[in-house]
């Protein structure tokens, strides 16, 4: 029972990081490709609508991590504890910078809060691949299952490390540039004309960043944390979700190529639905590794709530969350197309 | 109290209390709205549409205000009460984690298309989905008094080998004794708050001879479903809710009404300032027998006071209980007597000439919100030592790692940022208001997709 809400975890996590990946990208790149006031209107246009549904996801996902994993739960967010409040804090200054800026037609107003959701987006992306960094990497989780971590010590992955050390801002990196080309892959779907044709260019342009990066990250990874390479090794069948997210990689510059920009979206969550699940496969059974002894590490079944609690939590949340992907595709549907021009 | 407990409870404290300023209207007026659709629909009348959409506005702010303030509350339970996140993350984080799954994804697809696609949708389909905007704000205030339930009166759980505490019924934790007056309490006091701040914009219409045909719509749509609530909320919810503590948490009753010495035909305190060194009531006030009366329905029942009680039960905070309680009651008994009396001229047809009166609703717009937050106060310093009431105090439920100094951090950092918020949140409506309903603010709505942001498309 704890590998099947494993699974469902992951699976929301993956929800989340493909449905607000996009707009996080979108915000980002909007602080360089949008040219004047009706660029930037398109951009926030093509995810006005979706953002907040999107967003739930995270919701969603912390909530089903809460009561099926509590121990996780506890240990992870207080060892985060300043990274989350710096991620909370961002995220309440997007939400409100996408709110209220419309609200004020004004050439101060408009333009700070362009800055803030520009700002806060880039940061959120890095710091989600910090995040993820730091789960690959573990963290120095005690006897009773506790760790602190400070933002920063020596910027090295030793048992020392902070959040951010080298290796973590490098997956940092990438999630940004994966996240941006999302971005610029959905706003090339979603708009025409000149902002569609830089949308593709930098799309095209940031593949070869993102290439580099996924090898390098990949090869790293390995050294940081060996466990990865135990667990290939005596999983071999694993080796699809790294298939997975080489393949999104591959079809994304064949599509972008062809200026099939829905197919290269598709592309890009397929990359990223395939390194999200490498992850999650390369560290299992672990969920967060300890980097001090690894008996101390916070496995499936160690973190896991009671057996009972996980039955019953299936009963509703399946029927709960097809609920809501019915109203994700009815909203998608009925924004769906391209944004249109001012009159 | 050890300092790290002192900043963790603060940080909850002052995150929950202004956060809640947000879903405590937006919940009483998701009620009104649909209200004022349904007559639009009924009547034909475009004023009711008009307001509606006005207060659709109004809505959406602090929807968004509600959602950015509404996600740190979330992770709070992981960052700051971690101890307690890993007993009982298996039984509260099953209400919590419906909340996200059943009532957000609604409230989310819906709200967009309430406020944006009113054209696209047609009059019957927008009155749906400012329905299920509404039920999905009802819902999600339900898994949250679910889940307090559960703290103030566990149910449903087994403890297993280690302490750590199991869902054993869904059903005993979503039909827990203790959510039903709570529930209705709490959301008759939303819709006291929606009726209060819909009948002060009203007043202040008149009373600036501005907008003043919406004035008296909201006048008399707020004095009714606000006089309705204010009713509900004394009687039988209040009611119901005192009982509930008097019979599961007799020593938080005690504190609240503070009454220190056991009696038989046990007085009503109406003033008085608790010392706590004497143990007594300052220069008191008191109704005799009425609270043995109230709470037991016998003139010479025996009510047992904190004296009586071992003393690491008492809540630890005896005085803040205490004015908190008086404070809700006493206000509670205003809204009544402000209620009923507007309630009455407006069936007589005089309200909207009475000043007097006018003034009076225009500036009791504020006391809801702190009548609701000395009632959640109650509920909360009430509950105190006990994080979860007779299994876990709340000096146990603290993240082990957490110092401090970090939370101080983080605590000063939420204060600077809600102060931003609010000054930004008290703006934007003011200008609303300002405006008014019946015209576009900045431009016409462009159509749908291009209208996506629910900023830009005003």
């Amino acid at each position: 029972m704890p590998e099947v809400w494993f699974c469902l975890v992951a699976i929301s996590i993956a929800g989340y990081v493909v449905l607000d990946g996009f707009d996080l990208g979108a915000g980002f790149v909007s602080l360089f490709i949008a040219r004047g006031e009706e660029e930037r209107r398109q951009i926030l246009a093509a995810i006005g609508p979706f953002w907040d549904g999107n967003e739930v996801w995270l919701l969603a996902a912390g909530g089903t991590l809460y009561f099926a994993f509590p121990s996780l739960y506890a240990s992870a967010f207080s060892g985060f504890y300043l990274a989350l409040m710096i991620v909370l804090w961002l995220l309440i200054l997007r939400g409100i910078a996408i709110e209220f800026r419309g609200h004020i037609d004004d050439p101060l107003w408009r333009p700070f809060w362009d800055t803030v959701f520009g700002v806060s987006s880039a940061l959120l992306s890095l710091l989600f691949g910090v995040a993820l960094g730091n789960v690959v990497r573990g963290v120095p989780i005690d006897a009773e299952g506790y760790f602190f971590l400070p933002l920063w010590t020596d910027f090295q992955p030793g048992g020392n490390a902070g959040a951010i050390d080298w290796y973590t801002v490098l997956i940092g990196l990438a999630s940004l540039v994966a996240l941006s080309i999302h971005g610029c892959l959905w706003i090339a779907y979603k708009t025409a004309g000149r902002l569609q044709a830089r949308s593709r260019q930098i799309a095209g342009l940031g593949w070869w960043a993102l290439a580099g990066l996924t090898l390098l990250i990949s090869m790293v990874s390995f050294t940081v944390q060996p466990h990865l390479l135990n667990q290939v090794e005596s999983n071999l069948w694993g080796g699809i979700f790294p298939i997975l997210a080489l393949g999104g990689l591959a079809f994304m510059k064949w599509q972008v190529h062809r200026r099939a920009d829905k197919y290269a979206f598709l592309a890009s969550c397929l990359y990223l639905i395939g390194m999200l699940t490498s992850v999650t496969f390369g560290v299992f059974p672990y969920v967060l590794p300890s980097n001090i002894k690894p008996d101390f590490s916070l496995t499936v079944h160690n973190a896991a709530a009671g057996q009972n609690g996980l039955e019953i939590g299936l009963w509703w949340w399946i029927p709960g969350m097809l609920l809501a992907v019915g109203y994700s595709t009815f909203m998608y549907r009925r924004f769906a197309g391209k944004v249109e021009p001012a009159a | 109290m050890d300092t790290a407990l002192a900043v963790h409870r603060l940080h909850f404290a002052f995150t929950i209390a202004f956060h809640y300023i947000f879903p405590q209207l937006t919940m009483g007026l998701a009620l009104l709205i649909v209200v004022l659709k349904t007559m639009a629909l009924k009547t034909g009348d475009a004023r009711y549409n008009e307001s509606a959409r006005f207060w659709g506005k109004i809505f959406g702010i602090n929807f968004a205000m509600g959602v950015v303030t509404g996600i740190p509350m979330e992770f709070q339970f992981g960052t700051n009460w971690a101890a307690f996140s890993k007993a009982a993350g298996g039984v509260i984080g099953q209400t919590l984690a419906m909340e996200g799954v059943f009532s957000f994804f609604l409230e989310s697809s819906f709200l967009g298309l309430f406020l944006l696609g009113e054209k696209k949708l047609g009059p019957k389909l927008h009155w749906l989905a400012a329905f299920l905007v509404f039920l999905g704000s009802w819902m999600s205030g339900f898994f949250i008094i679910a889940t307090d339930a559960w703290m103030q009166h566990p149910t449903g759980y087994v403890l297993g080998p280690h302490g750590e505490i199991l869902l054993s019924s869904i059903c005993q934790l979503l039909f827990n004794p203790w959510i039903f007056w709570q529930y209705l309490h709490n959301m008759t006091g939303a819709v006291v708050t929606a009726g209060f701040v819909m009948a002060g914009l009203g007043s202040f219409y008149l009373l600036a001879k501005k907008h003043e045909e919406y004035g008296r719509v909201f006048l008399r749509l707020g004095v009714v479903c606000g006089l309705a609530a204010t009713i509900l909320m004394v009687f039988p919810t209040g009611d119901g809710q005192g009982k509930m503590v008097a019979r599961y948490q007799p020593v938080t009753l005690s504190a609240m009404e503070g009454l220190f010495e056991t009696a038989n035909g046990a007085p009503l305190a109406l003033i008085g300032q608790p010392d706590m060194e004497k143990l007594a009531l300052d220069n008191p006030i008191v109704i005799p027998k009425a609270l043995s009366f109230l709470t037991y329905q016998r003139w010479q029942a025996e009510v047992k006071g904190l004296r009586d009680f071992p003393r690491d039960t008492w809540p630890d905070n005896i005085p803040l209980l205490y004015f908190c309680y008086h404070i809700m009651v006493g206000l509670g008994t205003a809204f009544a007597a402000v209620m009923g009396l507007a309630g009455f001229m407006l069936w007589r047809g005089r309200l909207f000439t009475n000043r007097t009166l006018l003034w009076t609703l225009m500036l009791s717009t504020p006391f809801p919100y702190i009548a609701t937050l000395a009632g959640w106060t109650v509920a909360e310093v009430g509950r105190q030592p006990w994080l979860i009431y007779g299994l876990m105090r709340t000096a146990q439920g603290v993240s082990p790692r957490v110092s401090s100094g970090n939370g101080l951090f983080s605590l000063l950092g939420f204060m600077g940022l809600y102060l931003l918020l609010g000054v930004l949140f008290l703006f934007m409506i003011w200008r609303e208001v300002e405006h008014g309903p019946g015209h576009p603010l900045t431009e016409p709505q462009p159509s749908a997709p291009a209208a996506a942001t629910i900023g830009a498309a005003q």
